[in-house]
């Protein structure tokens, strides 16, 4: 058979040109080279990402849910004798320890990455701590509060929302809990640990969620 | 040259004795991309059945104008139990499943990114699906209220019944939501992360871009479905009012959700069949895609146009003018990137000899139906006449010609485009062409009536209608019965020739793409080795001089 071929692109495998004007951090992400990757943790984390966009989608049509109620049914938002979910000291305090324990969780990131295995034990285990205070410390506010999951909009959407994320704090943790049994397994970690390292970044993820949430349930007031 | 496939039968082939004894491997916790994407076609393929049959028995009920075959509860949970199982359960995991079997084959990797995630979301499909259809037998049917599930009507359980049809319904559907995230961020990554050296974005085949688009936007809308059917659940099983008008709720905020997937869903379930045609048309009319890079740009545009469009399923909801101007407008621009499309599929054929294979039948019966489809979903996008025609049989009408008319038959074309690839075999043509008049004509008896029947104001949803509507009904419902025998030569075609059939080469269409390099079917790592790209996907040139090329034109280069 005639092997008379038109339309060859014999050129070598270009580089596509807009890489170039991308951000380090981005690249990072994006081989977009054509290659097959022996890069199993870029690989996981590109994953990981793409899975965390998704999950940030649903926890925007939550909010979108309370903000368009609360928009549009701001009369009735409240029932009688309830005064909705209460910005306390305790609450202040369960959100503190959630936000900084993304920087410890980061440090012993960190510390994973130096190979200095020990402390990013114990630092691990300290975020392992502050996270189960957290949640902890939602299921005390919950007892105290005057209103139940079916008292009004208020009731639905605070239990709902507030509860969705106290279900994604959970798995961070059982996560957590999950990575550092794995280190003490000789031979288990390297500096590259994808587990250690998409448990942070779901980490990270979880507390800027729990900023959006906190401004939306909390600090809208009537 | 082409035409007759049996000329290229590999004559001095070893028997394949261990693909031959390897049909356990089907029933496994397979790893195999290959294996999965078997998995999948073949289960979507059996709630194919399941759910055409629930469409004859709708089209039984409807021959007649009284209601009297089967009762109106029962019909209520055929049409939401057709619905749900042709949308979750066929078109959208059987594009996955195929998508499975070619994305890794066509850009030249050996597996999926996450071969255990493919695996879990494979094995997530059939005990959701069959719990969907066990809601059959509860003491109070299905869910009833069609598959949107729209509150208040799906809302209306009677009390004390915690497992109910709706309940069932709704967490079935998650699940199968849930496979299809960890999917996409699978097929994602793939494309991302698995390209052979030198496939570079713009030498992959325009199927891997529609499924790199579809599953994107699986990403991005499939998770606000999740929400609203959470949110739901809530209000149905858990006392919550979100969507209970009556306690202050909202149910048109659950439309809003419940559209910003469903309605990109349509491209989602779309989409890959474009990348089916532009796959299969060039292969049958030896000619180069025509304008390759617009219609791999195409796939894009119309996954990000359609995020924006979700509101015209809305414009009889309460929804204010400028809303409906805006989305007006939107709608008719995914019409745009669609037109470039069809574009390039005619002009690829144009001037060619064609080939009339089983495959190119299909592709080209099912581009040449999506012109009636997308035309009467152009006119729905159109405010006034949406208002007009709201809730009637022009919108199944034109939803059918989408989704069977051209999706499904995108789907007969691959699988028998690709059968040969598959199975190691060929089919036979005499039944593959049978199957496809049947289909043709069956299809366009069945759902072009819908179209004046809606115009003359039948509404859908109803078991009993006005006697005047009744001649187009028995044209539908005639056209419907042919529809479920034309089934039967395809499953006689495919049983067959699986046990039966010649043996088939390695490129029997002498296709150009990457997939065609390997044996057929491929090995346990899909390559002996890696290929390397240098050429452009769709190389036919002019049929007189480049039709060919060795099935190792890649390593030749090394």
């Amino acid at each position: 058979m005639n092997r008379g071929v038109i339309h060859v692109d014999e050129s070598p495998v270009p580089l596509e040109r807009w890489r170039q004007y991308l951000p380090n951090w981005l690249k990072r992400f994006l081989p977009i080279r054509g290659g097959r990757s022996q890069d199993h943790h870029g690989k996981g984390m590109f994953g990981f990402t793409v899975f965390l966009l998704s999950e940030s989608i649903v926890f925007f049509s939550l909010i979108f849910t309370y903000v368009a109620l609360r928009l549009t049914h701001s009369q009735n938002w409240l029932p009688p004798h309830i005064s909705g979910p209460k910005l306390s000291t305790f609450v202040i305090i369960n959100t503190i320890i959630l936000l900084s324990s993304s920087f410890v969780i980061q440090t012993a990131e960190n510390f994973l990455k130096r190979s200095q295995l020990n402390k990013f034990r114990w630092l691990w285990l300290i975020t392992i701590c502050m996270g189960t205070y957290f949640l902890i410390g939602q299921g005390i506010e919950w007892s105290n509060l005057d209103f139940g999951l079916s008292t009004g909009l208020v009731g639905s959407t605070f239990y709902v929302l507030t509860g969705f994320h106290g279900l994604h704090v959970l798995s961070g943790v059982i996560l957590q809990i999950i990575m550092l049994v794995r280190s003490f397994i000789p031979g288990n970690y390297n500096k590259t640990h994808f587990g250690t390292s998409a448990t942070t970044l779901f980490w990270h993820f979880v507390d800027i969620v729990w900023v959006l949430l906190f401004s939306v349930v909390y600090l809208w007031r009537a | 040259m082409i035409h007759n496939p049996s000329e290229n039968l590999a004559q001095n082939r070893e028997p394949e004795t261990d693909s031959e004894n390897n049909w356990r491997q089907y029933f496994s916790f397979s790893t195999d991309h290959k294996v999965i994407g078997v998995q999948y076609m073949v289960t979507t393929f059996i709630f194919f059945l399941i759910g055409g049959l629930l469409a004859m028995l709708i089209r039984a009920e409807l021959i007649t104008p009284a209601s009297n075959v089967v009762d109106r509860p029962l019909y209520n949970g055929l049409f939401t139990l057709h619905g749900t199982i042709m949308i979750f359960l066929w078109i959208i995991p059987f594009n996955a499943g195929i998508s499975n079997y070619l994305v890794p084959l066509m850009i030249g990797a050996r597996d999926m990114a996450f071969p255990l995630l493919n695996a879990i979301s494979f094995w997530m499909i059939p005990p959701s699906g069959l719990l969907l259809i066990s809601s059959f037998f509860l003491p109070n049917g299905t869910a009833q209220s069609g598959w949107w599930s729209y509150p208040p009507i799906s809302l209306q359980i009677p009390p004390g019944q915690p497992i109910n049809g709706e309940f069932i319904w709704i967490v079935s559907i998650v699940l199968i939501g849930i496979s299809s995230i960890m999917g996409a961020v699978n097929f994602v990554t793939t494309i991302f992360w698995m390209r052979a050296p030198g496939m570079t974005f713009f030498r992959m085949p325009v199927f891997v871009w529609s499924v790199l688009s579809a599953q994107l936007l699986q990403l991005i809308n499939l998770p606000s479905l999740t929400a609203a059917l959470i949110l739901l659940l809530f209000d149905l099983s858990f006392g919550t009012q979100f969507f209970k008008p009556l306690e202050n709720g909202d149910p048109i905020i659950y439309q809003h959700l419940f559209w910003f997937y469903s309605h990109p869903a349509v491209y989602i379930m779309a989409l890959p069949a474009f990348g089916i045609f532009a796959e299969v048309l060039p292969a049958f009319s030896r000619n180069p895609l025509f304008g390759y890079r617009s219609l791999a740009v195409a796939s894009l545009g119309i996954a990000f146009v359609s995020i924006f469009v979700w509101v015209h399923h809305m414009f009889t909801s309460a929804t204010p003018s400028w809303m409906r101007m805006l989305f007006m407008v939107t709608s008719m621009l995914v019409s745009v990137p669609t037109g470039v499309k069809a574009f390039g599929w005619t002009a690829t054929i144009w001037r060619s000899k064609l080939h009339l294979e089983t495959p190119m039948l299909f592709a080209m019966g099912g581009a040449a139906m999506f012109l009636l489809g997308g035309v009467t979903g152009v006119m729905l996008a159109a405010v006034p006449f949406d208002i007009h025609v709201h809730n009637t049989y022009f919108i199944v009408g034109h939803f059918h010609y989408i989704v069977f008319n051209t999706i499904t038959m995108a789907i007969f074309a691959a699988i028998y485009f690709w059968f040969p690839k598959i199975t190691g075999r060929m089919y036979a043509e005499g039944w593959g062409k049978l199957h496809f008049w049947l289909t043709f004509i069956g299809a366009n008896l069945t759902f072009f009536p819908m179209l004046p029947l809606g115009l003359q104001g039948m509404v859908r949803r109803i078991s009993s209608y006005d006697p005047r509507y009744q001649g187009w009904n028995i044209v539908a419902s005639l056209g419907g019965f042919l529809l479920g025998v034309s089934i039967l030569p395809f499953i006689a075609n495919m049983v067959g020739s699986c046990l039966y059939g010649q043996k088939a080469s390695d490129n029997p269409w002498f296709a150009t793409g990457l997939e065609w390099t390997t044996t057929s079917p491929p090995p346990r790592d899909n390559f002996a080795e890696i290929p390397v790209v240098k050429r452009p996907p769709y190389d036919y040139g002019d049929p007189k001089y480049s039709v060919i090329e060795p099935p190792d034109y890649h390593q030749q280069e090394h």
